[in-house]
């Protein structure tokens, strides 16, 4: 593969977008509408008083993690900030215990310790849940840093916002990461907005592919509102990191459709910017317009898929919301261990 | 079955809010997601969207109204060829009703099982006023508005904007956004954007610069989010920020002010909840204020804005919707490391700042109930320590408690305790207890932040213990 540096991104690149099979296509769908149904329904229970704090929907997004997923291994490890029901739900943690978290509930997969922003779950290698903008990013290099001292072939897999990538610590961890040839896959979740600022008001280089370039780290900027373009790129990334030629950085162009958190009234973008990405670039509509003209599957099978997940979610929030809170006890447990 | 719409909650801090518009009629058609109604809360406008399908029934909160508490039925949904007049008013009526049959699907809507509350405590929900003792620094007299804290800190940058072109503000959402808790409102407009500065999320790099142009000689003030995110920054605070007019003997010295939330909000976790009054208190070379009036936010802000040191500026978001009484004069600047006593007392003195002065106020109310009189000191600025008004109230209870939502080891409490013991121990009838936070960090979970956060009851306790009752 011709990308030694970044400047060769587009030869890397590929303009045509593999095709999925059908199979893929309907994983595809059922993936990111579990997303999306799982974060309406969080956004309802927040406003019902169900789930507290901050809550940062990944509603738009979806393609993004779930093209990711697609193309990772068991054993490659997930780590991201506070927008992170998606990457979970993705990475096939339960629904349950994500929305029981979300409501502070014993069954949640941090005893409710954690809340929406920190969760965490070794079996599915999944590192959080960080809610500190940019932690995440040193603390994923540091995964990769024990694949590589271990050998074990697998990538981390670190995800970042736009606004993210402007901390400083991002850059002493591509330094490090390139010049220890780290597997690292630097997912950047350019969502055009970190809280209320556009990426143009904030980042005097505004191609997050490039964020890597004076470390010799090479990048591609990617539709992340096209699962199938992520997938193929995520499968570049991730070859690259795992044969030992060290990171490589994934700018994903994607759209957040709801606020910033659930406080946030977004005056700083038109309604209709956002509703032009709803509709022309939706990611879950997309599979479904090709499902459909393609006629791989039927209205009434797309439909029955959408109430398996339905019911997915509607049981999830009904645990969440009936599950006892944490016994008092648990106050003092899990501090030193 | 009718559907209920509840006022819902949308804010971390939000209790109530004030319904400003409707956007559909009775009658109307809505679908899941459709804007049906703005609410203000304590931060801004926003819309609330339907959550299920069907046509808008009866509007049990018309628009205009204020102080609608969170989870008041606001409005029904019917579902097709349902009539309006089914629409159940009472809340309590959805509340003990199974899931609504005509839910589309059965939902955790109305049949949920209690909601965790606001995990703000009661005794912060309302806070006490301060008015017993007149502030010295306040001419008789003068006129007195109420305003909330959030507006008296903007009033502060505001004034001494007008005042100094030096000074300028810097932070994430501080301009366009006009400030992520609202406390830059306006600045942008009046100041422009050269002095009223967005920064990228940069903290370490950003406070930086702030010291940088601050050795340069320009005032800024540096805005964070929240004081968590300060720790991002805190080499340049304490490396740079603190030390340098000392390893310059006395050349360049940095006056700036870093402000913003500190401590506890509600409901968001260990790492953004976090009381850092202790931690910058340590250090030589910088000044802490931590105020909790808005009399006091408005006049020590000024005051730190116009000194020449760094100043470590701690706010709390909880009391930035609080009103309070704050004087009417075109100048009011108070000075940096005095107390105040709030509630003067015979029997015990209780030490609180910031919000440790709603569990001090609340508690000296009850106490008093039980013949128990507590002296009330405000101590405002956390360093330089006005350790003689704790002495001088010492001298006359014998006793004292400290309240402080931060950890006990190594805090606050244990540094005025350890003043006692060192200058006022011949007058002490008990040892200083320290009421704070517990020794954990904060859990989400509504009960467990509840136990983790002090109480009213911890500091009647405390002084019940101390004054041997
Ligand atoms: C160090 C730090 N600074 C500020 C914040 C407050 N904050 C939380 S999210 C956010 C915006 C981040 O935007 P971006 O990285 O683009 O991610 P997105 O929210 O768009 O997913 C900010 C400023 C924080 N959590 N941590
Ligand atoms: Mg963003």
């Amino acid at each position: 593969m011709a990308v030694k540096k970044a400047v060769a991104r587009t030869e890397a690149a590929p303009g045509a977008i593999p095709d999925f099979s059908k199979e893929q296509e309907l994983h595809a769908y059922r993936e990111m509408l579990l997303i999306r149904r799982f974060e309406e329904k969080a956004g309802q229970m927040y406003g019902m008083g169900l789930i507290g704090g901050f809550c940062h929907l990944y509603i738009g997004q979806e393609a993004v993690v779930v093209g990711m997923q697609m193309a990772m291994k068991k054993g490659d490890q997930v780590i991201t900030g506070y927008r992170d029901h998606g990457h979970m739900l993705s990475t096939g943690m339960q629904a349950k215990g994500v929305m029981a978290e979300l409501t502070g509930r014993r069954g949640g997969y941090s005893k409710g310790k954690g809340g929406s922003m920190h969760m965490f779950s070794i079996e599915k290698q999944f590192f959080g849940g960080h809610g500190i903008v940019g932690a995440q990013v040193s603390l994923g290099t540091g995964l990769a840093f024990a694949n590589h001292y271990r050998d074990n072939g697998s990538v981390s897999v670190v995800y970042f916002g736009d606004g993210a990538a402007n901390q400083g610590q991002v850059y002493e961890s591509f330094n490090m990461a390139e010049l220890w040839k780290l597997p690292a896959v630097y997912v950047i979740e350019n969502n055009k907005y970190a809280m209320g600022t556009s990426v143009n008001r904030a980042s005097a280089q505004t191609d997050f592919s490039k964020r890597g370039t004076s470390f010799n780290i090479p990048g591609e900027q990617v539709d992340g509102m096209d699962v199938r373009a992520v997938k193929a790129a995520a499968e570049r990334a991730l070859g690259f990191a795992r044969d030992g030629k060290g990171p490589y950085i994934l700018e994903m162009q994607t759209y957040r459709y709801r606020g910033h958190s659930m406080s946030d009234p977004a005056k700083y973008r038109s309604k209709e910017e956002v509703q032009k990405m709803r509709t022309e670039h939706d990611p879950i509509e997309q599979v479904r317009a090709r499902l459909l003209e393609k006629g791989l599957v039927s209205e009434d099978e797309l439909k029955a898929i959408d109430g398996e997940i339905r019911e997915v979610v509607n049981a999830a929030a009904d645990f969440a919301t009936h599950d006892p809170e944490p016994d008092p006890s648990e106050l003092y447990t899990d501090i030193l261990r | 079955m009718p559907i209920d719409i509840l006022m819902p909650a949308l804010s971390p801090t939000m209790e109530k809010g004030n319904l400003t518009k409707w956007l559909k009629k009775e009658g109307d058609s809505v679908k899941s997601g459709d804007v049906i109604a703005e609410i203000e809360t304590d931060k801004a406008t926003m819309e609330v969207e339907a959550v299920d399908e069907g046509i808008l029934g009866k509007i049990l909160v018309p628009e205009g109204t204020q102080d609608v508490a969170v989870n008041t039925p606001i409005a029904s949904i019917l579902a097709d060829g349902e009539d309006a007049n089914a629409a159940p008013a009472p809340a309590q009526k959805a509340a003990e009703s199974a899931p609504p049959a005509a839910a589309p699907q059965p939902s955790p809507t109305a049949a949920a099982a209690p909601a965790p509350q606001a995990a703000v405590p009661s005794a912060v929900a309302n806070p006490p006023q301060v008015k017993s003792q007149p502030d010295p620094e306040v001419p008789p007299g003068t006129e007195m508005v109420t305003m909330t804290v959030r507006e008296a800190l903007r009033d502060a940058m505001a004034e001494e904007m007008r005042r100094d072109a030096d000074v300028f503000v810097m932070g994430e959402e501080v301009a366009e956004y006009q400030g992520a808790y609202k406390i830059t409102q306006g600045l942008l407009q009046e100041f422009g954007a050269k002095r009223v500065v967005d920064t990228p999320i940069t903290e370490h790099g950003f406070a930086g610069m702030g010291v940088g142009a601050a050795m340069a000689g320009l005032k800024p003030i540096v805005e964070f989010m929240t004081f968590n995110f300060a720790m991002q920054a805190i080499d340049q605070i304490i490396n740079s920020a603190a030390k340098t007019l000392y390893m310059s003997g006395g050349q360049v010295h940095c006056s700036i002010v870093f402000r913003g939330p500190n401590g506890a909000a509600a409901r968001v976790a260990a790492q953004h909840s976090q009381d850092y009054t202790s931690w910058y208190s340590h250090i030589p070379g910088l000044k802490v204020i931590a105020p909790y009036s808005a009399a006091d936010a408005k006049g020590l802000l000024k005051a730190a804005i116009r000194d020449p040191n760094p100043i470590i500026f701690l706010e709390n978001e909880i009391l930035y919707g609080h009103s309070f009484e704050v004087p009417k004069l075109d100048d009011y600047v108070l000075p940096i490391g005095k107390a105040r006593i709030a509630r003067a007392g015979k029997d015990v003195t209780l030490v609180a700042w910031s919000i440790g002065m709603t569990y001090a106020l609340k508690a000296a109310e009850e106490l008093a109930k039980q013949g128990i009189e507590a002296e009330v000191i405000d101590l405002r600025t956390i360093r330089p320590m006005d350790t003689a008004t704790i002495i001088e109230s010492v001298k006359k209870t014998g006793r004292c408690v400290t309240i402080e939502e931060g950890w006990a080891q190594s805090g606050v409490g244990a540094e005025i305790s350890a003043r006692l013991m060192a200058d006022a121990f011949d007058y002490l009838d008990a040892p200083v207890l320290r009421v704070t936070g517990k020794d954990v960090p904060m859990p989400y979970a509504a009960n467990l932040e509840k136990l983790a956060l002090p109480t009213v009851a911890d500091v009647i306790e405390a002084v019940r213990a101390v004054t041997y009752r």
